[in-house]
């Protein structure tokens, strides 16, 4: 308990100190707030809205979470190819860097054109936004295996294939899940990105179209509670990835990277 | 060369059957760019392997080796570092092909200089690592690997991930990892290389036990020389690199041998003399063979040096 205080007081020490001084600005410098609203404002309007913002967290949650989902094992999949084949790494490479230069909003109508109003399109979205830093990470990861293991391995008689198993994907997992937890970070900007491109039917269309519509509408108190759900979604996301981390790969001990 | 202070040679076990490892002539040199062959060749068997022309301008390691062991033999192999001890045993196991010479050996395990135990697998998972490639479903090769662990002074520690291992025991999982391995040879690249002197010690009599109980040829890489004739059949010394076989000494003492017995420090002083190094004046390929001004002999002179 006193560990578990010890890393949840600085977060929430800075919040409260943040949220403080924003107020004092707001209250004091006369700023309008339908351009800035003050803390105590949001907070009203996260209680007011709470069934709506809710709603709409499921639909945004579910996206990241598939999407998200998507990424890793096409990422890894396409990593792992990479690593195996010269020729495919030479082939792929160059066109993963370039996709990332693609504007979303180009390719938004054909994915819509070819799915529909589903969620599905909302996936690729995300997945293409997120892939690449898992496909970075975990084809270095793979390469960063000691080359002295895969010699041991070869005076066992290990094959191509329990080489890969025994000692280069191990090697990797650390790294992917640093790819993993970068894809993340951007994997709910995604979900902004994904929901605000494609057309969706139905009546609660996820928090990033909450937050555009608030913005049209000038209902800023509600835009800002909105972003602070994802806010708080963004963090927790990370700690769960965290935390499978030292599940998957207890034996590195990270000195930084993570929230002790 | 004259060996006058051989014991009584102990019939050795090979008369008749062929030598498990033979090095003849065997060279290397390793090109100015070398990746050392890829992963994917397969050198497990039991192999020979012929000289195939060398690229020329490079660094050369071994030149002129040979070497040999019967079936059961310990053969140690002494040199100063650098001389290219690696080199033979990953020639021996089939990883890098001789520039000239011949290599035969059946097939050889090897337990490398680091331990290289898998930081993602428990301890009995490294020691049964051979048998997981083999196929052996996980709880049978557990099941074997756990029994050596007993026998090996390492039981309650199956679970323990290396990280957590001494180095001694640390070692000790590695060669149950090449001896289960299951092959005829074992390669051994200074298995107590790293450790500190008490240890080594220890581990020296505990793998002269080991290898009592799974017979084995065995090549020993060290540079220790005392190591090798309290352990060793026979030591074959190398030259500095490029390394060269410069001296053969047969150990027929009877085991265990006492670091203290006057025929195993007679030997050793042997080993060393073929090395170009004794006790007071340090290596003698330096170019002060008979430094007079350096060393510990001179503190140790009885006039002093007023």
């Amino acid at each position: 308990m006193r560990r578990r205080a010890a890393h949840l007081l600085p977060p929430l020490l800075l919040a409260a100190a943040a949220a403080g001084a924003w107020e004092v600005y707001v209250d004091l410098g006369g700023v309008d707030p339908a351009v800035l609203p003050a803390p105590h404002e949001i907070a009203a309007a996260l209680w007011d809205n709470a069934d709506l913002l809710w709603q709409n967290f499921k639909i945004t949650a579910e996206e990241v979470v598939l999407g998200l989902g998507l990424a890793l094992l096409a990422g890894f999949a396409l990593a792992v190819a990479i690593h195996f084949s010269k020729w495919l790494r030479r082939a792929v490479y160059p066109h993963a860097v370039g996709s990332q230069a693609v504007p979303i909003a180009v390719i938004a109508a054909p994915l819509v054109f070819w799915w529909g109003f589903g969620i599905f399109p909302k996936l690729v979205v995300i997945a293409l936004i997120c892939f690449f830093p898992v496909v970075v990470t975990t084809v270095d990861g793979l390469a960063s295996v000691d080359p002295d293991q895969l010699k041991l391995l070869r005076t066992l008689d290990a094959s191509r294939w329990q080489a890969f198993r025994f000692a280069e994907l191990p090697a990797a997992l650390p790294a992917a899940l640093s790819g993993a937890r970068i894809a993340l970070a951007v994997g709910v900007i995604g979900a902004f990105i994904a929901e605000t491109s494609t057309a969706t039917t139905g009546p609660y269309s996820g928090l990033g179209r909450e937050i555009m519509s608030d913005l049209n509408s000038l209902q800023t108190p509600r835009e800002y509670a909105a972003t602070a759900v994802l806010f708080v979604f963004a963090i927790a996301c990370f700690h769960t990835l965290t935390l499978a981390e030292r599940r998957l790969a207890p034996w590195t001990n990270r000195p930084t990277g993570e929230p002790r | 060369m004259s060996i006058g202070l051989r014991a009584e040679p102990q019939p050795l076990e090979r008369a008749g059957l062929p030598d498990a490892v033979a090095v003849s002539g065997a060279s290397r040199v390793y090109p100015a760019r070398d990746g050392g062959g890829g992963i994917g060749a397969h050198p497990s068997g039991a192999h020979r392997s012929e000289a195939h022309p060398s690229a020329s301008g490079g660094v050369p390691a071994l030149a002129d080796v040979s070497l040999r062991a019967g079936p059961g033999e310990l053969v140690a192999v002494v040199g100063p570092s650098g001389c290219g001890k690696t080199t033979l045993l990953e020639l021996i196991c089939g990883l890098q092909r001789p520039d000239a010479g011949s290599v035969r050996s059946a097939p050889a395990a090897l337990m490398p200089q680091h331990d290289l135990l898998l930081p993602w697998l428990s301890a009995v998972d490294n020691a049964a690592l051979a048998l997981r490639i083999a196929r052996q479903p996980r709880a049978q090769a557990r099941g074997r690997a756990q029994e050596m662990f007993a026998e090996l002074g390492l039981g309650g520690f199956e679970a323990a991930r290396p990280y957590e291992l001494s180095g001694g025991m640390r070692q000790r999982v590695a060669f149950v990892r090449t001896l289960l391995s299951g092959k005829p040879v074992l390669c051994l690249d200074e298995p107590f290389g790293a450790l500190d002197a008490i240890t080594r010690a220890e581990m020296q009599g505990w793998l002269a036990r080991a290898l009592q109980r799974e017979p084995r040829t065995v090549v020993l890489v060290t540079h220790d020389v005392e190591e090798a004739v309290l352990l060793a059949d026979r030591v074959v010394v190398l030259s500095p690199r490029p390394g060269r076989t410069v001296a053969e000494l047969e150990i027929g003492l009877p085991r265990p041998r006492a670091r203290t017995d006057a025929a195993v420090t007679a030997l050793r002083e042997q080993a060393l003399i073929a090395l170009g190094m004794t006790e007071n004046e340090g290596p003698g390929w330096l170019g002060h063979p008979h430094a007079e001004n350096e060393g510990p002999g001179r503190l140790g002179h009885p006039l002093g040096s007023a």
